[in-house]
């Protein structure tokens, strides 16, 4: 930005305006000091001179003209910035002006401002003045007035004293609104010039903080925040897309080199066919790991979040436990399902049930014969949460590696020649995060323990509370709502 | 049976046309929402296979057209859009069955075989009976050859649904999603193991077997005669 923009900035023109309202108020208060101040020193002179004026207009009906005479030079000769002058037509008689003066300017009837002269030879001045004629009886004439130099001086003090006063706020006025607005704007200028770099393409680029803690400070801190977020999200997206490149392109091979075999093979017919049911079972494997990954994306941008409602829990890990339970003792596994009544979450069904089901097929996969896996559910009775848990006995998973086994695609090497693309508890942890829940891996000794701990459901209710656009309407929520949560 | 397959894609509608025809079966095509609600309208199908995204008229507004216009042939819409959402669209839109691209042509077989059949049996139902194996739909009991069968609910449901379409081709995902209600495909052959746990209750015993497993498809309950 060029230095004279900072007279277009917002900043600058709110300073502005403050300064005119100042200013105006400066103005004000100034006009009524000086009037307050100067026009009251004018006004008492005159109120002198008139009481003076009186005074000798007494002294003029008793004592008649001799007598104002007689006092007339009497106080001419103590007086020191008093005019007096008494004439009989222009011939002065008495007072210490020489004569009428000849500049005088008649402000009001009978009142008159001039200038005379003071002093003798070099020592003279010009001096303004003020005064009352008053016209006698026989063609006398009677002036009595003030010397106004030092009230003029203190009306022109005063004046300039007013003036710079004005001045030296628009001054400062200006000045710190410049101030102002370039200091503002030099911190606007930096969060520009960061995102200028960011939108550039260097997501790494951060705003520098003042560590003032005021306002642009937390919108720095707000936007750096964003960015960091918006980063997060890049980087996982760019893993995904890594991830999805190798673990996609493996099978994608696979299936290539089956329909290719069968092609180009020699075998019998009987063979072609095995080797395209081949390529059928690996396109379906295939379909199915694209589907979880549209699955964990989608829960993990939270599309389905508004989806939540409030439902029975024990309910929905009933029903897949039901599902399994065949199938494990069909492994000589036995499927336990331990729950209290009703235990209420705010959640998507659906998700719920394909999290819960990854579970049990993850446990079952790696409990060996004879063994158990016990889905329970239940309340922590130390935060009251709802949880979900599924405890197997198998070999577990190393301290060290589970919390990598909710990423994507991480098979643990003694995993690998199991089938599976390595998604399920991705997939349980996308849907326990949207659910505002958490997932923890723990050593069930032997075996594994995985618990989903679900947010209370006073939480769960005010949320919905808090968006009640969807939820609310929807009937199981009405229906909870009704009754009393806790029936445990 | 007389199918109409509306489907802009050249290549998957050839497919589908093909395979259908060679399934024994009469198929008219139509390349865009508008033609199909023109051939559904005034030709007598028995299924309509729509998909979703077309040009001119997407398919849900040409189902929708088609409720509006009284047609009541089967509708199963054919999309690449698969979330639970959309199928809870496509049934709202007037559609019976929903099911997500890509497919199984053995699965897309066994549902157009379902719609067709359940067309017009809309009346209530309280027994069904499939040989000698009967199923009381009001007391909730199963019986063979009058001998009682003890099923757990959800067996008794499977049995329900696998003998209101008997002779018919039943495929794993029609199970999961019609009595156990999940979206789904498990990576364990869960529905296999059920399925034989119901047979060794209703075939064990008995010398003609009722359920049969469909190689490639699903599995079928049917009476040998």
């Amino acid at each position: 930005m060029r230095p004279l923009d900072v007279f277009r900035t917002a900043t600058f023109r709110l300073a502005f305006a403050y300064l005119i309202l100042f200013a105006v108020s400066v103005l004000l208060l100034l006009g009524f000091i000086y009037w307050r101040t100067a026009g009251f020193m004018a006004a008492q002179a005159d109120e002198t001179i008139r009481a003076e004026v009186q005074g000798l207009g007494e002294q003029y009906k008793r004592r008649l003209i001799g007598g104002l005479r007689t006092i007339i030079v009497e106080r001419s000769a103590r007086a020191r910035n008093s005019l007096y002058l008494l004439s009989l037509g222009d011939v002065p008689l008495a007072g210490n002006l020489p004569g009428w003066p000849p500049n005088a300017v008649e402000t009001a009837p009978g009142w008159i401002n001039f200038n005379y002269v003071r002093g003798v030879d070099d020592d003279s001045e010009v001096r303004p003045a003020r005064a009352a004629r008053v016209e006698l009886l026989g063609g006398y004439k009677l002036l009595v007035g003030r010397d106004m130099t030092e009230v003029n001086a203190v009306e022109s003090t005063i004046r300039s004293t007013l003036l710079w006063s004005l001045a030296i706020t628009g001054f400062f006025g200006v000045v710190g609104g410049v101030w102002i607005s370039r200091n503002v704007m030099r911190r606007l200028e930096l969060i520009n010039r960061t995102s200028r770099d960011i939108m550039s393409g260097d997501l790494t680029r951060r705003i520098p903080m003042q560590g003032s803690r005021d306002e642009l400070d937390d919108l720095a801190g707000n936007l750096n925040e964003m960015l960091e977020q918006i980063e997060r999200l890049m980087m996982g997206m760019r893993e995904v897309a890594d991830n999805i490149a190798h673990d996609l392109r493996t099978p994608l091979n696979r299936l290539r080199n089956k329909l290719e075999g069968a092609l180009i093979g020699q075998g019998s017919r009987e063979e072609q066919m095995q080797a395209l049911e081949s390529a059928i079972v690996e396109a379906d494997g295939l379909i199915s790991t694209f589907n979880s990954l549209l699955l964990i994306a989608e829960a993990e941008t939270g599309a389905h979040r508004d989806t939540l409602e409030l439902m029975d829990l024990s309910e929905v890990i009933h029903d897949i436990a039901d599902l399994y339970e065949p199938a494990a003792e069909d492994r000589g596994v036995t499927l336990k399902f331990v729950a209290p009544s009703r235990i209420t979450v705010r959640g998507n069904r659906s998700l719920l049930a394909r999290a819960a089901a990854n579970l049990v097929e993850n446990a079952l996969k790696y409990t060996p014969k004879g063994g158990a896996v016990t889905v329970a559910t239940g309340i922590n009775p130390r935060n009251d949460r709802p949880t979900f848990s599924v405890r197997d006995t198998g070999p577990g998973i190393p301290e060290a590696d589970r919390e990598r086994v909710l990423d994507r695609f991480v098979r643990l090497e003694r995993s690998r020649n199991t089938p599976g693309s390595g998604l399920g508890l991705s997939l349980v942890a996308a849907v326990a995060r949207m659910h505002d829940a958490v997932i923890d891996l723990a050593d069930a000794k032997p075996g594994l323990l995985a618990t989903i701990t679900f947010p209370a459901v006073e939480e769960a209710q005010a949320a919905i509370a808090a968006q009640p656009r969807r939820a609310l309407l929807s009937p199981s929520a009405n229906r909870s709502a009704r009754q009393p949560e806790k029936q445990v | 049976m007389r199918i109409l397959v509306v489907e802009d894609d050249r290549e998957a509608a050839a497919y589908l046309t093909r395979g259908l025809r060679e399934s024994g079966h009469i198929v008219d095509h139509a390349g865009d929402g508008e033609d199909g609600l023109h051939l559904a309208m005034g030709g007598n199908y028995d299924v309509a296979v729509v998909d979703r995204m077309m040009p001119r008229l997407d398919g849900l507004s040409m189902v929708r057209r088609m409720r509006d216009e009284g047609s009541k042939t089967p509708v199963l819409f054919l999309s690449a859009l698969g979330e639970v959402d959309d199928r809870v669209k496509g049934l709202r839109a007037g559609g019976d069955d929903y099911l997500a691209k890509p497919y199984a042509f053995s699965e897309l077989l066994a549902r157009i075989d379902a719609l067709a059949r359940r067309n017009g049996a809309d009346t209530v139902v309280t027994r069904l009976g499939v040989g000698d194996l009967e199923l009381d739909l009001l007391s909730r009991t199963a019986t063979r050859g009058g001998q009682k069968i003890d099923l757990q609910p959800r067996e008794f449901l499977l049995l329900e649904y696998l003998m209101r379409h008997a002779g018919q081709v039943v495929t794993r995902t029609m199970l999961l999603e019609n009595v156990w209600e999940y979206h789904f495909d498990p990576q364990t052959n869960v529905i296999d193991v059920h399925i034989s746990r119901l047979r060794s209750k209703i075939d064990k015993g008995f010398t003609e077997p009722l359920l049969h497993t469909v190689r490639g498809a699903g599995y079928s309950l049917r009476a040998a005669s």
